[in-house]
């Protein structure tokens, strides 16, 4: 017993340093793999607010470009856009109360909500973007964003009472389905953590004839996107050898080095699409499973 | 001002100027990051304690991650140059009276050779392990080798500058004082 407290005695402080490693790598690792860190929605409080002071004054000096965007296109024409609004098929009766009908049988699909980036990197291979609305403003985890130019940038990740972190396209791990306007073919966008003016996009079959320039949009199946909503244009074609796809270089939509103003995009019928899913699955699954 | 409270205002300082400003700068190239902010770590005075030099160390490296949400991201390399910082000045200085005569480690009390020398030693190892950390799932050990190597000249250029610019006033302690 007594050599073993010699032996902490001796080596105390290698053993400090290697809690300390090992508390830091356990922070990392949590981390990315569940978007979520101990202590992190505390600490963005603090952070926010030193962000928020420091973007008044960064909002000083891009004032006069970022009025020009707000001028060309805001958040309420979003709201008036059709595609955020899908046909009652009439036939069918149908009660729901909570969601608000125009007299033409409209329903709301999407809502948008404008907020204010108040902090923001690229230069790292995992970059997230934090904003100025949280949970006490409405915002949920995996509610899309977009740039004030109508440009995807990526999803909320992380919520706290009054910010949000956002995970943006300019992240390694952040996966996007898209499609190309064109030809309706539907790929697989990422970031390769090189430049963070282009993004990557596989899975597009060589049968397709593209041109650089051509513009790629949201794809149709995300709980997260309105379909059809820009993400940007080919910058480059290169044909894959060894598959029958293309590896497209893709121009973001967004630019990323000075996001101020973002919308972010909730997806009204997320609760009962995701109710449906759950219901299937057990009613499928667990049915297969043999009864005992 | 007490030691304690220097270090503390130093400290923001530091994280400040990493964050609003070096972090802000526009991308020059993916390779070239600049990265100051652990000086604060080899700024610490001789005196202070192994173990504290290492809360220290993980203390300055949470901060900064909470400020760019990646928690433990920066906090291990900084833990890793708070162990080997007593080492390196062993190493450095054997005559054994800087660290009795001078508060902390700086070209005035080491020379302007071993200090540098000293502080390339930290810099390599802090952005070895902060880039291999990021590089983890993906990435070529070339780029990886590419990647220390500017940052850390970048992070060099950064230190000599901020010693010209800061030349710290370092009282020779003696006895009375």
């Amino acid at each position: 017993m007594r050599n073993i407290f010699l032996f902490i005695r001796r080596f105390f402080t290698v053993i400090v340093f290697l809690i300390l490693q090992a508390v830091c790598i356990w922070f990392l690792i949590n981390y990315n793999r569940f978007h979520h860190a101990q202590g992190l929605a505390a600490a963005n409080e603090v952070t926010g607010w030193f962000n928020s002071k420091y973007n008044n004054v960064e909002d000083f000096f891009r004032m006069k470009e970022e009025n020009r965007r707000l001028l060309r296109l805001n958040d309420s024409l979003m709201n008036q856009l059709p595609s955020n609004f899908v046909r009652i098929d009439t036939g069918q009766v149908v009660a729901r109360d909570s969601v608000p009908f125009d007299t033409l049988g409209h329903y709301r699909h999407y809502v948008w909500r404008d907020a204010q980036v108040v902090y923001s990197t690229v230069s790292n291979e995992k970059n997230y973007i934090q904003i100025n609305r949280g949970s006490n403003q409405g915002i949920k985890d995996n509610m899309g964003v977009f740039s004030s130019g109508g440009g995807l940038v990526g999803q909320v990740v992380n919520v706290g009472p009054n910010y949000a972190q956002v995970m943006s396209l300019l992240h390694v791990q952040n996966k996007v389905n898209v499609l190309v306007k064109k030809t309706k073919n539907s790929g697989t966008l990422f970031w390769d953590g090189t430049d963070p003016h282009f993004l990557t996009l596989t899975n597009i079959p060589k049968s397709d004839s593209l041109a650089k320039g051509d513009t790629i949009v949201t794809g149709n199946y995300s709980y997260a996107f309105p379909p059809g909503h820009f993400v940007g244009t080919i910058a480059e074609i290169v044909k894959d050898i060894s598959t029958n796809f293309y590896v497209l270089k893709i121009r973001t939509g967004a630019n990323f080095a000075n996001l101020q103003q973002v919308m972010v995009v909730e997806n009204l019928q997320l609760g009962e699409l995701d109710q449906l899913m759950q219901d299937t699955r057990r009613k499928i699954d667990d049915a297969k499973k043999p009864n005992r | 001002m007490s030691d304690l409270l220097r270090n503390i205002v130093r400290l923001l300082l530091f994280i400040f100027v990493q964050v609003y400003i070096l972090n802000q700068i526009p991308a020059l190239h993916q390779y070239i990051i600049p990265i100051i902010y652990y000086l604060f770590i080899l700024w610490l005075p001789f005196r202070i304690s192994r173990i504290g030099l290492l809360f220290a160390g993980f203390v300055t490296g949470m901060t900064l991650d909470y400020f760019m949400n990646s928690p433990g991201l920066h906090a291990a390399p900084c833990v890793l140059i708070a162990y080997l910082r007593p080492f390196i000045i062993n190493i450095l200085s054997p005559k054994e009276t800087a660290e009795f005569n001078y508060r902390e480690p700086s070209p005035r009390s080491m020379g302007w050779t071993p200090y540098l020398v000293y502080v390339l030693i930290l810099t390599i190892f802090h952005h070895f392990y902060l880039v291999v950390l990021e590089w983890w799932s993906f990435g070529s050990f070339l780029h990886l080798l590419i990647k220390v190597i500017s940052t850390t000249a970048i992070s060099m250029l950064l230190v000599i500058i901020t010693e010209l610019l800061f030349s710290r006033k370092m009282n020779y302690r003696t006895n009375t004082a």
